[in-house]
Formats: C-alpha cells, structure tokens, sequence
C-alpha cells in the first residue's frame, strides 16, 4: 500500500472524464456555468483535483450539488458559499484574497516588484548606466563602422 | 545471488563516494597531484558499481523474480516485456537507484571528458558530485533498499501501475531525472567555483553545457508527461499545476534562466555571483522537488506519517545541502567581481530581464505550491491552491517574458541603442497586434486568452525572423550574400532561433487550444450520431477484448465530414484485474490545426454508452514546440565551442553565442 501511494504521489491525478452525462443539466447556458464551478471547488477525498477531474463518487455528489442549486437560480457566489460552509476554504481551488491568502497573492508581483528596484538601485550606485562613456569622436567613430 | 552482488556493489560504492567527498578535496588545497586525480578513477569506479547494481535490479525485473520485495510489488509475470524493463525505474527504490546511476555517470562524464578543466577545479566537482552521491546512496541503502529479499516468495507480482503501462511514460521518469541529475553538475561546478573563489569565462563554458543539458532533458520529460495525461487520463486535460508537476517545473523555469545567464558569464564576465546563486537554486529545487514528490507530504498529510523515515531523510538531505552552499555563497560571494559593466539597455540587461522574470515565476510556483503548508502552519485552517491561482498569478510574468523576448534577444551587448534595436522588429510587432485584433473580431465570445496568445506567439516568432533576416544583411540582402552569411552562423544561433520559434508555437498551441475548444457529453446506443463542430460522430460498434494482462471495452467511432468519412476512432475502456484499476485509452486522431478526441465512458442501465468527444484545435503545437525548444538547445549543445576539449581554446568569436 505504501508504494501504491508513493507511485500515485509519483504522477497525475488518476482522473477519468468529469462530468457524466447523466448528471448534466439540460439547459446549455446553466450547464456551462455549472461545468465552470466545478473546476473552482476541490474534490475533498481526492489529491490534488477539481470536481470537475476526479471520477470519486464524492466529486460526482458533488457536481450533482452544483447543478441543482444552480437550477434552484443560485448565483455562483452562492453555490461556493454553500460548500465553503460545509468544507471550509479547504473547498476552493482558488483561495480568497482575504487574511494571510492575501501574502499568496501578492508575493509574486511584490517579489517581482523589490528585485527591480534592488536592480534598478545597484546600478545608480554603481553608476552602470553611464560607465565609461564613449566620446565625441569615439561615438562618430562608431556610427561610422556600424553603417550598413 | 544476483541481487546480493547488486546490495554489495551499491554498499561499495558508497564507500568508494566517501573516499572521492574527502580525499580529492584535501589534494586540491594541498596541491597534490596524486590526491586530486583520485577524482577521476573513484569517479569512474563509483560509476561502474552502481551501473552494476542498475543491471542486477533490471535483471530481477526482466526475469520476475518474485524474491525482491520490490519486484513483487510492483511487477508481474504477464506484463509486456517493455513494462518490466520501465517498471525497474517505475517505483521509489528502482527510480532512486536510476537517480544516483545517472549521477554517478555524470561523474565519470567529468572524469572522462574533463580533461581540460583545472586539475583542482575537477577534483573539487567531482568531490561534491560525490557528497551528494553519498547523500544519496545512503537514502537508498538506509531507508529504501531495492534488493530486499522476501521471506515468503509469492506465485506472481502485484503489478505495475496500469496507468504507468505506456510507452510515454515509461521515458517519462528517466528524463525528469537527466534533467534533475544534470543540475547536481552545475551545483558542484558552483559549489567547487565558490571554494576556489574564481569564475571565469572557461568555468562558464564549462557549466553552459550542462545547464542546457540538463534543461533539454526537463522539457523533454515534462512534455512526455504532459503529453501523456492528454492522451491517457480521458479528458484531454495536459496541464494541472499539481504539486508533483509543479516540482518538475520549478527546476525547468530555474535551468532556463541558468542556461542565460551563463552566457552572461561567458561572453562578458559579469552576473557571477547570480549565476552562481542560480546554479544552485535550481539544483536545490531538484532537491525540493524530490522531497515533495518522496514525502508525499504535499499530497497527502498520511503518507508522510507512514513513512516519516524517508521524508526526513530527504529533508535532512535538504537542509544540509541547500543551507551549506547557500552559507557558503553568502561568504564566498563577494570574491566575484565582474570586470565589465554593462548599461541599461543592452544584452546583458536583457538577459538580467529574462532572468528576473523566470525566476520570480518560480517563486510564484513555489510559494502557490507550499501554500497549503505554510497557511496550515501559522493560521491552523487547510487551503487549497489549484490551477485557477497559478492561472492568474503566473500567467502575466510568462506574457512578459514572451514581450521582450524578441528585443532582448536581438539587443546588442554591453551598450544599445532601443530605437536602432527596435527598427527592423516594428515591422513584426505591427503584424502580430493586426493578427491579435484579427481574431478578436472573428471570434465570438469576450476571451482575451485567444487574441492575446496569438498576438504574443506572432510576435516571437517574427522576432526570431526579423533577428535571422538582420544576421543575413538585412531584407534587401542578395540571395548570394545572405546564404554564406546565415550558412556561416555558428549552431548556437540557429538553436536559439529553433527554440525560440518553439517557444512560439507553443504559447499559440496553449492559447487556441483553451480558447477554440469544443465538447460534447452524452449517452450513444449504438448506431446513433451527433455533430460537433462541423463533424459528424457516428458510434459504430463496442467490442469486449482481452490484452496481455488487461479486458477491454472498444468502441468504434467513426468521424464524417461534408459525407466523407474523416477517422475512424477506437476509444478503449479498460480494466486491469491484478491492480483492480479501470484505465481509459482515448481515441485520438492528430491533424496539425486539431485533433480529434473521444473517450469512452461505461455501459449505462439502457444499453447506451458514456461518451465524451472533443475538438481540440491546435493541441499538437503545444508538444511540437516543446519539441522545437529541445531540438534548439541540441543544436546549441553541439555547437562546436562547446565540444571536448574546447575549454581551452580562447579564441574570440566573431559572433556572440547563444
């Protein structure tokens, strides 16, 4: 058993094909918004999958959920509020941007944002930008010798 | 007897991997001729041995030898030959056994072809290739030792994965671990640069090689893997920002800013200390990567408990790996001066650019990917972080990263001017905003994915255009002159180009894909049809059928356009007794603007069948880019600067490598 779940931890979720059809809704419009919620909500026996992947039994009460409360005119917001207060956040694949998750959030622009101001930083310190700049004559000399 | 010649060979050679850490290492700070080319034959020896050990644990495979706990675990007697072969590396101790192997074989590689290299600088590599070694043998040995035996030999194996029964991914492992393994080089070329406080321009041709090796083997590892969960899981699905993909691609993202750099370091000697830094971050997230993909401490909270003896271990591993080099970088760093400046436009920056981006995506992998942990850790609640996050929050840095791409790539170094750089790609970028807004007029519907990824991969690829027409002498060139010129180009550029117009059909293949897709569900008695996108699918037939070791389920599809027959398809449902594992194998028929896709699901209560059937458009452009990308940095590898020996020479090139 233990090597079954290194080997399972080793590659993919074992997913079959989402939504049986038997469980759709008729309606194409409620039927596209429910297949889009699906891959919102995390299947909560399963690895690391959507509803919308995994073929678990508790996925496919899952999805049956989904399309009926949409079919009640739940809104989308509503339906993840109703699984969120069952299973907690643990059921959205997407985490709010609220409490700590808004560190999630904002770590990569942040990041991305304090690595180009160090950068930007270095090189005036440094003076890069205008090190050993060329002269008149070197600078004439150059647009001659790089003329096509 | 066999496997206990392969238990001895592999205690042997982590003797031999402990003599190799010190010996070499105390000969390079004595200056010790003798000590420091101990290196060289403890590497080879060490190679050998543990290739010996591989031999004997695929020899137990090939011949089902049921004695081997882990042969009973994880084959069978009825499996197909190819499967006992891949199954040797198909689980923890066999996959384990494979990494040290082809770590070891890099060793000897430096051994063997090293020759070159300052003697000091070789032994001190070759030292910390076998720390690591070490590290790891002992892993193998201590907690996961493929040769124990069995008491009670059983009659027949529990057999592999059924899902792992696939010629895609039984290649799909091996090269994750090239890749992985590769990265140990450029640790230890690092790590032995950091303790001779020197990097130069021949340590960067050196590592340059490696890095791009290493890289090439990512992608082709992951595209298998990701070409393998289109065809095989039964939904098409080819990307999942799952844990263990996300340990994969970490490094990936890592190698391919590895690769630039050092050419930084190469061509203009500065960025040394980053490069450095990056040598190890990347093989680090190897590292990472292996303890989230060993621990299953991501995946699930229970295996860890389990077996916390190898999550530990990897751990341990970890700390001492990552917090070693990274304390001896944080003293040793400050020795790399770089002898040139650069200014704010120009290669180098581009280059620094590049780099940024690729390296903060990573982050953004990382930190998404231990979210759960972390938020768990300090707030006590379970998140979860699945593709919708990756979606938005890493997207934007790979669109950035695709913009500047054709500038950068075309900037002259040290000094340029963007308005002469720009002059010849304003052209291009005209074209790809006009083709952008071409297919936001076409389609219907308020996606931005679909114009914005083919506005991006036009422009990538017209860049890589643009710069080969200005490295002919411009549009106006005469045929006469621009042949010799683009003939004389060094193999470097041409792999750039390759790679980088790889790059480009692989953004477009992502974004027509996600956005053009089209589906049907539905339940067929056979006989009937239904019309998809233009198609006509008619279910022609299901026959029951048995494999080598698996029953199936296949069904006839046959595909109609216009009234002539388009494909006939014959998606299978399959079930594996030994493992009790039902497996889908979809039908798939690939054209270059789409493919065909369905996949058969169970027998309903009525007699009808569970199908599911896709338009696919553009799905082979995203493995045909990947493919380009790979052959790019072939072509690269074997530029000839880049072949043995060429460390020494020091000749100038009149053209800037790539």
């Amino acid at each position: 058993m233990r090597v079954l779940v290194i080997l399972l931890a080793l590659f993919w979720p074992l997913s079959a094909q989402a939504v049986q059809p038997d469980e759709m809704l008729s309606d194409p419009v409620l039927e596209a918004r429910a297949q889009s919620l699906d891959h919102e909500l995390r299947c909560v026996l399963c690895r690391s999958e959507s509803i919308a992947s995994s073929n678990a039994d508790w996925a496919a009460d899952a999805r049956v959920i989904v399309r009926e409360l949409l079919s009640d005119g739940a809104s989308d917001q509503q339906v993840k509020d109703f699984f969120v207060a069952r299973y907690g956040d643990y059921v959205l694949m997407k985490p709010r941007v609220s409490g700590a998750n808004i560190a999630l959030w904002l770590a990569g622009p942040v990041l991305f944002l304090l690595v180009l101001l160090a950068l930007v930083l270095r090189a005036r310190r440094r003076g890069v930008a205008t090190a050993d700049p060329l002269s008149a004559e070197e600078l004439a000399e150059v647009e001659r010798l790089t003329r096509d | 007897m066999t496997a206990e010649f392969g238990h001895f060979a592999l205690v042997l050679a982590l003797m031999v991997a402990t003599l190799q850490m010190v010996i070499p290492l105390i000969g390079a700070d004595r200056g010790w001729p003798g000590w420091m080319a101990f290196a060289d034959s403890a590497a080879q020896v060490q190679f050998v041995l543990i290739a010996g050990a591989f031999a004997m644990l695929m020899y137990a495979f090939i011949t089902s030898d049921f004695s081997l706990e882990v042969v009973t675990a994880n084959s069978h007697s009825a499996k197909p030959m190819l499967y006992k072969v891949s199954g040797t590396w198909g689980n923890h101790e066999g996959s384990l056994l494979l990494w040290v192997m082809i770590l070891a074989l890099f060793g000897a590689m430096v051994a063997w072809f090293g020759g070159a290299l300052p003697d000091a600088l070789r032994a001190r590599t070759l030292a910390v290739q076998a720390a690591i070694g070490v590290a790891f043998l002992a892993f193998l040995l201590f907690t996961s030792n493929p040769f124990a035996r069995l008491d009670v030999i059983p009659a027949d194996g529990r057999d592999l994965n059924p899902l792992l029964q696939d010629p895609g991914l039984a290649f799909h492992p091996p090269f994750l671990y090239l890749g992985y393994v590769g990265l140990s080089m450029t640790f230890s070329f690092a790590i032995a640069a950091l303790i001779e406080g020197r990097v130069d321009a021949a340590w960067a041709r050196w590592v340059r090689p490696w890095a791009l090796m290493a890289w090439i083997m990512l992608t082709i590892g992951i595209a298998l893997g990701s070409w393998w969960a289109y065809y095989e899981l039964g939904w098409g699905g080819w990307w999942f920002w799952d844990p263990v993909e996300n340990a994969s691609f970490m490094p990936w993202l890592l190698s391919a800013a590895l690769l630039h750099s050092a050419i930084v370091v190469e061509k203009r000697d500065t960025l040394k200390s980053w490069t450095i830094l990056l040598a190890i971050l990347a093989f680090s997230f190897s590292l990472i990567g292996t303890f989230i993909v060993r621990s299953g401490v991501l995946t699930s909270v229970h295996a860890f408990a389990t077996d916390p003896t190898r999550g530990l271990f990897v751990l341990g591993i970890l700390f001492v790996a990552i917090g070693g080099s990274l304390t001896l970088y944080a003293l040793r760093a400050e020795r790399m001066r770089a002898t040139t400046a650069f200014a704010l436009v120009s290669r180098e920056s581009g280059l620094v650019l590049n780099n940024v981006l690729l390296a903060v995506s990573c982050a953004v992998v990382f930190i998404g990917t231990m979210w759960p942990l972390i938020a768990e850790a300090v707030t006590g609640e379970k998140v979860s972080v699945g593709p919708p996050f990756f979606n938005i929050t890493f997207t934007p840095f790979m669109i950035a990263l695709a913009m500047i791409l054709p500038i950068g790539a075309m900037l002259p170094w040290k000094r340029a001017k963007l308005g002469r750089t720009m002059k010849p790609l304003w052209g291009m970028l005209a074209a790809s905003v006009a083709l952008g807004a071409l297919v936001w007029t076409l389609q219907t519907g308020g996606r931005m994915l679909a114009p914005v990824g083919a506005a991006l991969a036009t422009w990538v690829i017209l860049g890589v255009v643009a710069d080969l027409v200005q490295k002919a002498g411009g549009w106006r060139a005469r045929p006469a002159t621009a042949r010799p010129r683009l003939a004389g180009l060094p193999r470097s550029e041409w792999g750039k180009a390759i790679a980088h117009a790889g790059l480009g059909i692989l953004i477009f293949g992502i974004a027509g894909l996600t956005a053009w897709e089209q589906q049907d569900i539905r339940t067929l008695a056979v006989g009937e049809s239904f019309d998809l996108g233009g198609y006509t699918f008619t279910l022609d037939g299901v026959e029951a059928g048995r494999g080598p070791n698996y029953s199936t389920n296949m069904a006839t599809v046959t595909v109609r356009r216009d009234g002539g027959v388009v494909a006939v398809l014959n998606p299978e449902k399959r079930f594996y007794p030994v493992q009790r594992m039902p497996t889908t194998e979809a039908g798939i028929q690939s054209r270059p603007l789409r493919d065909l896709y369905v996949s058969l699901g169970d027998q309903q209560p009525d007699g009808t069948w569970a199908m599911w059937s896709w338009i696919k458009p553009f799905a082979n452009w995203i493995w045909f880019g990947a493919f380009m990308m790979a052959v790019g940095g072939g072509l690269s590898l074997s530029d000839r600067r880049y072949r043995v020996g060429a460390a020494r020479a020091r000749g100038t090139q009149a053209v800037p490598a790539q």
